[in-house]
């Protein structure tokens, strides 16, 4: 990767970093609302399962703007976050990390969603009459059997997550080797004089890396599909 | 003994339920499809709540509503052998018996050898559901209900999903199941051929409820059985005992109450005891000693009952020294031949009349 600038380098992996510490981020709680709102019958589901998905129809930039007020310094969250634990999310990579994840959990949910749907629920039948309770029946038959959906979510919004632009320079702003992910570097080249051929140089990359994660998602939702017999 | 008294009304559907089997034993659950049998035993498994009665096992309250008691499935110990098999896709054939063994809480009353012996389970462990056939599913799918060590085996329908020929596969090893393990059952089914085959007590259900329940004799003998199995499935199921093998073994004598029928011995030795079915539809009622006939089951017996049964036909019970028989005549017949309670009658059965379908050994 010699023929990238130290700072474009360091841009993309940045931006593998953060779209990882997204990723993990995101994976509990949207396989936790995937459930929820699949499997469970409460007030306040439609409300949830609009919430999770506002990222999609909001513009990027306020939903920047809420993690502002919400994780800020003297918001609500974020100052008991730095009084407590320390952690500051404003104008850190973290920060970038909860971005991402808030605007790529719908990708997730959706995903798994679709997966949960399709598992039969005769076998958690089967399963229980078997013996397993609650959590032994999803951790061994639920988990197991919705993976496809886990797996193609994950990479989607992996993907998706190495090019959130609006939320992240809203909340962390564009910080260089700190928030300054790919798309940020990106907007940075065009807006520089001379900045053309390292801008062609990042879309040029952005598009790899987002065409390599959906071939590798549909790879792997096919590969797990034939595992499980479908 | 299991004790089950239940209601549910799910739209317009409504079960009303009540019935008592000894434990252990094998029971049939039989009525048409749709009569409620299967939402019945999903309610004994807990899979379903029922509106409001109670289940029993053994003394164990599993249901009460009034009481508000309601064990979970996965504490029921109570086994469960759907009609669509339900084996984990994501596991291979070993480790879903495996699946089971492990939640049997140390529990160990069959071991997974033995459970892979009697089912011939062997050559499928290395595979996965997918390539197994349907009957092979079904035969991994009973090895598994068994291995969590179960109080009680329900089996709803496991054998409507095959063919004929894949039904032969599976039978056979429910009835080594029946002789070698002390397993209390309950078998749902709408084929009489397996209730007879397998039961030895029958509850009968149709639209809902339980219409009639008992051992599988006196229940082959009820009027309301005519509705569920259709008319020429009635007859008299009566048991009892090879008193000799004749023609080079080729036919059994089988003495049933003072009378000795003739059927093709299918591998039957003298003093077996067996279990056989004669059609109503397949005895012809004389009320003199017939000769000069082909026949060679002639019965003599007493007639002690008739009814009325399908347009211009009637249903004759006679009691042959203890057991009953029923024959279908038509009501013209009667008529000309006087027939009465009390009176004396030989009841003919030809030999080939008896399909091996309806004979088992006890």
């Amino acid at each position: 990767m010699n023929w990238l600038h130290p700072a474009e380098r360091e841009a993309l992996w940045l931006s593998l970093e953060v779209s990882l510490r997204s990723v993990c981020l995101c994976l509990p709680p949207a396989v936790l609302i995937a459930w929820l709102l699949t499997r469970r019958r409460f007030p306040g589901r439609t409300l949830l399962d609009a919430f999770v998905h506002l990222p999609l129809v909001l513009p990027p930039v306020a939903v920047g703007y809420v993690l502002l007020i919400v994780f800020g310094m003297r918001g609500v969250l974020g100052g008991w976050l730095h009084r407590t634990f320390g952690i500051d999310l404003i104008f850190t990579r973290n920060g970038a990390a909860l971005a991402t994840a808030v605007m790529t959990l719908p990708i997730m949910v959706r995903s798994m969603r679709i997966s949960l749907e399709n598992v039969d629920r005769g076998l958690e039948d089967a399963a229980r009459t078997l013996g397993a309770g609650p959590l032994d029946r999803f951790a061994t038959i639920t988990l197991p059997l919705m993976l496809p959906g886990i797996l193609a979510g994950t990479i989607t919004a992996f993907s998706a997550g190495l090019g959130e632009f609006g939320a992240v320079i809203t909340f962390v702003s564009n910080i260089p080797g700190e928030t300054r992910t790919l798309p940020l570097a990106l907007y940075t080249a065009l807006q520089t004089p001379g900045g053309n051929a390292a801008a062609a140089r990042l879309a040029c990359i952005s598009f790899a890396l987002g065409l390599g994660g959906l071939l590798l998602a549909e790879w792997f939702a096919r590969r797990v599909r034939r595992m499980l017999g479908r | 003994m299991l004790q089950v008294a239940v209601k549910k009304t799910r739209g317009a559907f409504a079960l009303c339920a009540q019935f008592e089997l000894p434990t252990p034993g094998v029971a049939a659950l039989f009525g048409r499809s749709g009569c409620g049998k299967s939402t019945l035993i999903e309610i004994i498994a807990g899979l379903l709540g029922a509106d409001s009665g109670s289940v029993a096992l053994d003394g164990e309250v599993l249901l009460d509503t009034e009481r508000r008691i309601a064990v979970p499935p996965e504490a029921r110990r109570i086994g469960y052998v759907f009609q669509d098999a339900r084996l984990f896709p994501h596991l291979g054939v070993a480790a879903n018996l495996r699946y089971a063994e492990r939640r049997a809480r140390g529990l160990a009353y069959v071991g997974f050898e033995e459970v892979a012996d009697l089912l011939a389970l062997g050559p499928l462990l290395g595979r996965r559901p997918q390539q197994l056939s349907g009957g092979e599913k079904q035969r991994v799918a009973i090895g598994r209900a068994l291995l969590g060590q179960p109080r009680l085996l329900l089996l709803d329908e496991p054998l409507a999903s095959l063919d004929k020929a894949r039904r032969e596969e599976v039978l056979p090893y429910l009835e080594k199941l029946r002789d070698q393990l002390a397993i209390p059952m309950v078998y749902v089914s709408h084929q009489f051929e397996e209730v007879l085959r397998l039961a030895t007590h029958v509850v009968l259900m149709d639209c809902g409820k339980t219409v009639a329940q008992g051992g599988i004799g006196e229940i082959s003998l009820q009027p309301e059985l005519r509705g569920i199995v259709g008319a020429d499935a009635v007859g008299a199921i009566v048991d009892g005992e090879v008193a000799g093998i004749d023609a080079g073994g080729a036919l059994a004598r089988v003495r049933i109450g003072s009378g000795e029928l003739t059927v093709a011995a299918a591998n039957l030795a003298a003093g077996a005891r067996v279990r056989v079915q004669i059609l109503a539809r397949d005895v012809i009622v004389a009320t003199a000693e017939p000769r000069h006939l082909s026949v060679r089951n002639i019965l003599q017996g007493t007639v002690c009952g008739i009814a009325a049964d399908i347009a211009d036909a009637d249903l004759i019970s006679i009691d042959v020294g203890g057991a009953p028989i029923l024959a279908r005549i038509t009501t013209a017949a009667r008529r000309e031949l006087g027939l009465c309670s009390g009176m004396r009658v030989w009841a003919l059965v030809k030999t080939v009349a008896i399909a091996a379908d309806r004979l088992r050994r006890l």
